[in-house]
């Protein structure tokens, strides 16, 4: 990097964010000068003006655009091949079972784990320190989190020294070193303990703060009545944080319906790892087969309609309680 | 104006529940908390921060012990070494990781990509909870159910409309001010602030609809119009707010790695330390003492972020995950 570019590095963020100050000015300025009749109508056009505009051109007419595309064939016709290739084809298959398998295990053990997690750290001692080991990689990038496991994955050949964490136990045991990576079906279950390991700190968290919301005197009352440790668990606090657990669950799925960027560091979704976000990529981007990568995004789309759906019922509840 | 100051922040009442909460429980004799639970949450906080401290250790050893010696035996082969990171960030020869460049495009995305979606969704959310029409309503759960739309869903169109539309006038740009190549930041920064609209709309909403509404109410009497509302009361009294949100979409795009690979065209001129590192895993996956070092190189940014406004951080996750 020259002196020279990172100059038209710097220029380019300050011109940009000049340029959105003019219009947030611009923006303001229409709005004093409004028409008295009507005043509170075209401010608060102006007021979502950018918000609607950007999200048609950005989301709305992409999403409509990409769920045509699905159904036409590289030369514009009609067609339902994209879908049946997904359906039929061995490898698109094995992306729909992995991405099944990724939903499955994922949001259940990063909850699971994060609950325990912290129901154990509660009220111990430096419970903040606790938090914050389990929690740092939220922080950090599914690529930074790729290369970190990548290098506790390391395989050297058998009678070499290993320097991936896991070989070295493997050895360390007596077994031979295993290529973790290209091992189909463990892989794919080595790349799901990545993302748990990131979420379950988004779990601990959201769920630590759910306990401790639940009133002292309700865990009073249980332990007059002479409930042991499990029954409290069972019987006050999973009832407790229903709600937070149930946020939990429905955000992580989503997030792991998602995951491409680990699949794409770890193994680039070959040796049957692939899931549908990584598919996606590469079908549309890579293959230049826009109709299966759009298809793939259609599915992507049906699969986390059912969490959409849910959560928009729970947002109109809670506005109509306001 | 000045009346109106001193109001409870929506935010900080959050925080003084949470507080109380926590002294209250504090009195219940330890629970759960035995013998059993603590071994169990050592192990799990061990198991948890292993991975990234192996490979923290190992991007300050030499490259052949790196190579040739597990990182947990460092006292049996001691070695302590800059050139890793000498190398990844600063080495001019065209074989290296070059990082540096990618560094400083890593910023150049995420500052403007933080603060344009965030500006805008606060105007909105102000809109949603303070100006009142019938089908407003309507509107914000639509926005709302967006936020689920797979990002997969709009690229492809996405990446067509800007080839059409933005290209000229990044071309353009480029004549006028040659400095400025032809591929720059402009797609990441309106893509990044597209995508995170819906969410933030949300969030954003949530704490500004909690603004009491005699203070709206007191000013709408004193004759302020609407955009003075929103700057002179509904911004500064949301300043935790949008502080702790911020943080989360600096991070989510400083993070990113999909957009960028579709928008940045991955070059140095653009592309971030994400999809160079994402690169360099594909052509170096067996270099691992720059792959050690440059891992660290881009999570040392998240990492103080995280640690530094951790109160912040968490904040804005509880309110984005128990209201939604």
């Amino acid at each position: 990097m020259t002196t020279a570019d990172l100059l038209g590095k710097i220029l380019q963020v300050v011109m940009g964010l000049a340029v959105f100050a003019a219009i947030i000015g611009l923006l303001i300025f229409l709005m004093n000068r409004a028409p008295k009749k009507g005043r509170d109508y075209w401010q608060l056009s102006l007021f979502l003006a950018p918000v609607v505009f950007l999200l048609a051109i950005g989301l709305v007419w992409p999403a409509i655009r990409t769920t045509g595309l699905a159904f036409l064939n590289n030369a514009g016709e009609f067609t339902w091949d994209n879908f049946v290739w997904m359906f039929t084809q061995p490898a698109a298959i094995r992306t729909l079972v992995n991405t099944v398998v990724w939903v499955l295990l994922v949001p259940t053990l990063s909850t699971a784990l994060g609950l325990a997690y912290a129901v154990f750290i509660d009220k111990a001692r430096g419970e903040r320190y606790y938090k914050a080991l389990v929690f740092m990689p939220m922080a950090i990038s599914f690529v930074g989190a790729g290369i970190i496991w990548r290098f506790v994955y390391e395989y050297n050949s058998a009678g070499q020294e290993q320097i991936g964490l896991l070989n070295a136990f493997v050895v360390l045991f007596g077994g031979q070193p295993v290529q973790w990576m290209q091992t189909d079906p463990i892989n794919t279950v080595l790349l799901i303990v990545v993302m748990i390991w990131i979420q379950t700190g988004f779990s601990m968290v959201v769920l630590s703060a759910a306990i401790k919301g639940i009133p002292a005197e309700q865990i009073e009352a249980a332990q007059l009545d002479g409930t042991n440790p499990w029954q409290r668990f069972m019987n006050v606090t999973v009832p407790g944080i229903r709600g937070a657990l149930v946020v939990v669950l429905t955000t992580i799925s989503i997030a792991t319906l998602k995951v491409f960027d680990i699949v794409r560091t770890m193994t680039g979704g070959n040796f049957n790892t692939s899931v549908v976000a990584n598919e996606m990529y590469v079908q549309a981007f890579r293959a230049s087969e826009i109709g299966r990568g759009s298809a793939l995004a259609v599915i992507l789309f049906v699969l986390v309609l059912p969490i959409v759906i849910y959560n928009v019922n729970v947002l109109r509840q809670q506005r109509e309680i306001r | 104006m000045s009346s109106v100051a001193p109001v409870d922040l929506p935010a900080e009442k959050g925080q003084d529940t949470y507080q109380e909460a926590l002294s209250g429980t504090a009195r219940v004799k330890r629970g759960l908390t035995s013998r059993g639970a603590t071994i169990a949450a050592l192990v799990i906080a061990v198991l948890w921060t292993i991975p990234t401290f192996g490979l923290l250790i190992s991007s300050f050893r030499p490259a052949e012990l790196i190579q040739e010696t597990g990182w947990w035996t460092i006292f049996q082969n001691p070695g302590f070494t800059l050139d890793n990171y000498r190398e990844v960030l600063f080495s001019p020869s065209q074989s290296s990781p070059q990082l540096g460049a990618y560094f400083v495009n890593s910023l150049a995305i995420a500052i403007p990509a933080t603060i344009f979606p965030i500006v805008f969704a606060s105007m909105a959310a102000y809109a949603f909870a303070w100006i009142k029409f019938r089908f407003l309503n309507w509107l914000f759960i639509f926005i709302f159910a967006l936020q689920i739309v797979p990002i997969q869903m709009a690229l492809v169109p996405l990446l067509q409309t800007f080839s059409t539309w933005l290209r000229p006038g990044q071309e353009w740009l480029h004549e006028i001010i040659p400095i400025i190549p032809v591929q720059n930041y402009l797609p990441l920064w309106i893509a990044h602030t597209i995508f995170a609209l819906p969410l933030l709309i949300f969030l954003l909403h949530n704490f500004i609809s909690e603004i009491p509404g005699e203070v709206i109410e007191a000013a709408r009497v004193d004759g302020a119009s609407h955009s003075q509302i929103f700057l002179r009361i509904v911004l500064p009294l949301a300043t935790p707010a949008l502080a702790s949100v911020a943080i989360f979409q600096f991070l989510w795009v400083w993070n990113d790695l999909l957009v960028a690979l579709i928008f940045s065209g991955g070059t140095q001129d653009v592309a971030p330390l994400t999809q160079r590192l994402a690169e360099m895993v594909g052509s170096r996956g067996q270099d691992w003492q720059l792959l050690t070092a440059g891992a660290f190189v881009s999570l040392v940014v998240p990492l103080i972020v995280f640690f530094s406004l951790q109160r912040y951080f968490v904040r804005g996750l509880l309110a984005g995950s128990t209201k939604g």
